[in-house]
């Protein structure tokens, strides 16, 4: 499963991170590592991004940047 | 000799909030050698009898990845310039995430002293940090302090200068796994002693990361250079990832075991922060309340109060001062050429001007204080997916938003973008938004165009809301048609936007915030609009009549005329051939609402010559139809904006360049969208089909080819370029 699949609500843990050079380091630089526990906070009003938190504070993500992002 | 501090920190920690309070106004703003990433520094205050501390404030960053330009500054400037002492900002309230940079910055070998911002609100959010054990642990001095409230400033940086003074410092210490660590000393070993004992750690775990900068900029021996890529690969087949995602994972599972036996945090329970973004951005109430918002700050600030002030200011306090400069020269026997030049050319158009500082201060303080207290961000995490569909992020709305009010701090809040490319889009297109000043143009053009269906020169209500709408539309249109293009292509980063805690703004911060602002405006009226208002008073008021050169009286004569009459053929196939509007354009670009006294003047309309209704009955008879009125309405409001906001165009773009050609994109496609909008309009309303009719067509289907052809670059793997100044 993906980060964008998961239900809001929900709190999952990374298991992998797809992608590579900037664009995984910029999601890792943010907490989003192998093992972090990530909850989904709220869907925007238009149905996208996606506010999580990780690490004890609030991140907005896109659902495609999320696509990246394997989860269990 | 003066001690060197670099201060560092995540954006959102309070940096700029500590640096103003250390520094106060000893400030100096530059750029960073060779980029244009803004860069302070300054002479830290209240150091009496002590020596010389000067800090600068470096970029506010998450990271020190090679990938982003704040970045790739902020390490050449720890790895060059070698600053006496680091001081790393880290929010108490936010430990995790923060403590990962200073894993980084400890690496450097430069010594850290850790300020542990933001410390009071810790009991609040029901927060326990052991500060003792987690400097043991960590290695360096951690001094609480709440920059926002001044306390722990001094002891901070006494604490920094008292580290700076050892002549011994510890060497950055281990903080990965065995493996990890085993590679990086073998790498460590191996590396040539021109590079100092301190920074070894630093360039060997870069080294094993395959940093790209570092690899460019130092000449490393083969040998070394195998070894960090024979260790890496090894590590990689254990890990199963690349080395980058090993270190990263590295340093926050070396800060999960920190924060496991130093931090206590209260679970599960709903801070305010919490309570009032459930509310703010609930999926069915979200966008009412930030239409609501919007609505009540515009009413406020743009049609009560901030005209009330704009009026006050416009008659009586400007015409105040008109009549007491001109009873004054006057009084000194200053002949009428000086009082002309002074009171009307100089007073009367920088005062214009002015009149919307008011007006611009109070919706100025209404943003702020939406900024401040955490709403702004969120409205970009609401809007981000209507803009993405335009190839364009959340954070391009809130300069489009500010537009609204004034273009120049609109242009000055594109800052906050990271890719350039949208950057650069947003600058481009943010004036299209009609500001104030272009309100009184819509009156007067909407009372023009209502004259034709309904004989009365007051313009229909639904006039200003359409010209906004157009102006969205125009910003939409440009950034799909030039994200198209090769310059603005590119795949984006990842949207990953921090959405920080609500919080109570401080009165002191919100008002720099609006005085920064006004600043940048005031400045530009007292010198570009000033020369600008002396040429424009010249232009319109010299000429050759009589057979010599003088002042005339009839502005038929005026050297304005002349100007306007070459460039007026021009115009013809957008509806505006004659002279005169021609000419009041151009008064537009000292101040878009000139263009309403400039037609009145050139109209010798009698009586107020900045009422639009007024002004609109006596120049209805250059523009024969509805659709002519409509064209220079659209011209006006698409074409460059007004010198001052052209100055900080220039200033944002940092580029020769790119200012050019935002100039040139203004201008060019204000001219075809009128083109095209005017003579399709004529023929549709019954007007003969000719040369104009047929390149109005061809214009237009240009337009829609570009709007509708496929993306070129839609599966581009290049990711386009960041360099961002964090806005705090």
């Amino acid at each position: 499963m993906t980060l964008k699949d998961a239900e809001v609500g929900s709190t999952v843990v990374v298991t992998r991170i797809e992608g590579d050079g900037a664009y995984k380091r910029r999601i890792m630089d943010m907490g989003i590592t192998k093992g972090s526990e990530i909850y989904i906070r709220k869907v925007a009003p238009l149905g996208d991004p996606v506010e999580i938190t990780v690490r004890g504070y609030e991140l907005s993500v896109r659902k495609n940047d999320a696509e990246c992002v394997q989860v269990k | 000799m003066a001690v060197k501090i670099a201060l560092a920190g995540n954006p959102n920690c309070g940096k700029t909030t500590m640096f103003n309070a250390l520094t106060g106004a000893n400030q100096y703003v530059g750029n960073w050698p060779g980029v244009t990433v803004e860069k302070k520094e300054g002479k830290v205050k209240s150091r009496k009898g002590k020596e010389e501390v000067i800090v600068t404030d470096l970029p506010g960053i998450y990271s020190l990845s090679p990938y982003t330009l704040e970045e790739v500054v902020s390490r050449d400037y720890l790895l060059n310039e070698d600053p006496d002492v680091i001081i790393d900002l880290v929010d108490a309230t936010n430990i995790e995430r923060n403590l990962y940079l200073t894993t980084q910055l400890i690496e450097t070998g430069i010594p850290v002293v850790i300020a542990l911002n933001m410390s009071d609100l810790l009991a609040k959010n029901n927060i326990k940090i052991d500060v003792k054990r987690l400097s043991m642990l960590i290695g360096c001095p951690i001094i609480e302090t709440s920059a926002l409230k001044g306390t722990g400033l001094n002891e901070v940086i006494d604490e920094a200068v008292k580290v700076a003074k050892k002549s011994e410092h510890k060497l950055p210490g281990e903080i990965f796994e065995e493996d990890i660590e085993k590679a990086v000393s073998d790498v460590q070993g191996m590396l040539p002693d021109s590079i100092s004992e301190n920074k070894k750690r630093w360039y060997a775990v870069k080294l094993l990361e395959r940093d790209s900068k570092v690899k460019e900029n130092k000449k490393f021996p083969h040998a070394v250079l195998n070894q960090a890529e024979t260790e890496a690969k090894e590590l990689e087949k254990v890990h199963d990832d690349d080395m980058e995602s090993i270190i990263t994972d590295g340093r926050y599972n070396y800060i999960q075991k920190l924060v496991a036996s130093t931090v206590k945090k209260a679970k599960g329970q709903l801070t305010v922060s919490d309570k009032i973004d459930r509310i703010v951005t609930n999926r069915i109430l979200g966008i009412p309340i930030f239409l609501i918002v919007m609505a009540v700050v515009y009413y406020i600030s743009v049609t009560t109060i901030g005209t009330i002030v704009t009026d006050w200011t416009n008659d009586v306090f400007v015409v105040a001062i008109q009549d007491a400069v001109s009873s004054g020269l006057g009084a000194i026997g200053a002949g009428d050429l000086v009082t002309g030049l002074v009171v009307d050319g100089i007073i009367g158009g920088v005062g214009a001007v002015l009149g919307f500082v008011p007006q611009m201060a109070i919706l100025f303080l209404f943003l702020s204080l939406l900024e401040d207290c955490g709403y702004m961000v969120r409205i970009a995490f609401v809007m981000d997916r209507i803009f993405r569909h335009f190839g364009l992020s959340g954070k391009s709305f809130i300069p489009l938003l500010i537009s609204s009010g004034c273009g120049i701090p609109g242009i000055m809040a594109s800052k906050t973008i990271e890719q350039d490319n949208d950057r650069r889009l947003t600058i481009m297109t943010a004036t299209f938004i009609p500001c104030g000043a272009k309100l009184p143009v819509i009156a007067l053009m909407g009372g023009v165009m209502a004259s034709y269906a309904t004989g009365s020169y007051v313009a229909g209500g639904f006039v200003a809301p359409l010209m906004y709408f157009i102006g969205i539309l125009a910003v939409l249109v440009s950034a799909i048609i030039l994200k198209k293009t090769k310059p603005f292509s590119g795949k984006p980063a990842p949207f990953v936007m921090e959405l920080p805690q609500y919080h109570i703004p401080s009165a002191k911060t919100v008002l720099m915030h609006v005085w920064e602002r006004l600043k940048g405006f005031i400045i530009k009226a007292g010198t570009i609009l000033f020369l600008a208002c002396v040429v424009m008073w010249f232009l319109g008021g010299f000429g050759f009549a009589d057979g010599g050169f003088g002042m005339v009286e009839d502005s038929n004569n005026s050297l304005l005329a002349v100007i306007g009459g070459v460039i007026a053929p021009l115009f013809a196939p957008l509806g505006f051939g004659e002279w005169q509007p021609v000419a009041a354009s151009l008064s537009g670009f000292t101040a878009k609402e000139a263009i309403v006294s400039t037609m009145g003047v050139l109209a010798n309309v009698a009586g107020d010559t900045e009422d639009a209704v007024n002004v609109a009955q006596g120049v209805a008879a250059w523009f024969p139809t509805t659709i002519a009125a409509f064209s220079f309405l659209l011209f006006n409001l698409l074409d460059s904006p007004c010198l001052a906001a052209i100055a900080t165009m220039a200033q944002q773009m940092q580029s020769r360049k790119w200012f050019w050609f935002a100039i040139a994109f203004q201008n060019i496609f204000a001219y075809l969208v009128c083109l095209s909008v005017y003579q399709i309009g004529s023929f549709v309303m019954g007007g003969a089909f000719g040369i104009g009719t047929a390149a109005g067509f061809i214009v237009a289907i240009i337009f829609l080819v570009l709007l509708f052809r496929p993306d070129p670059y839609k599966n581009q793997k290049v990711y386009t370029k960041t360099s961002v100044q964090a806005a705090r």
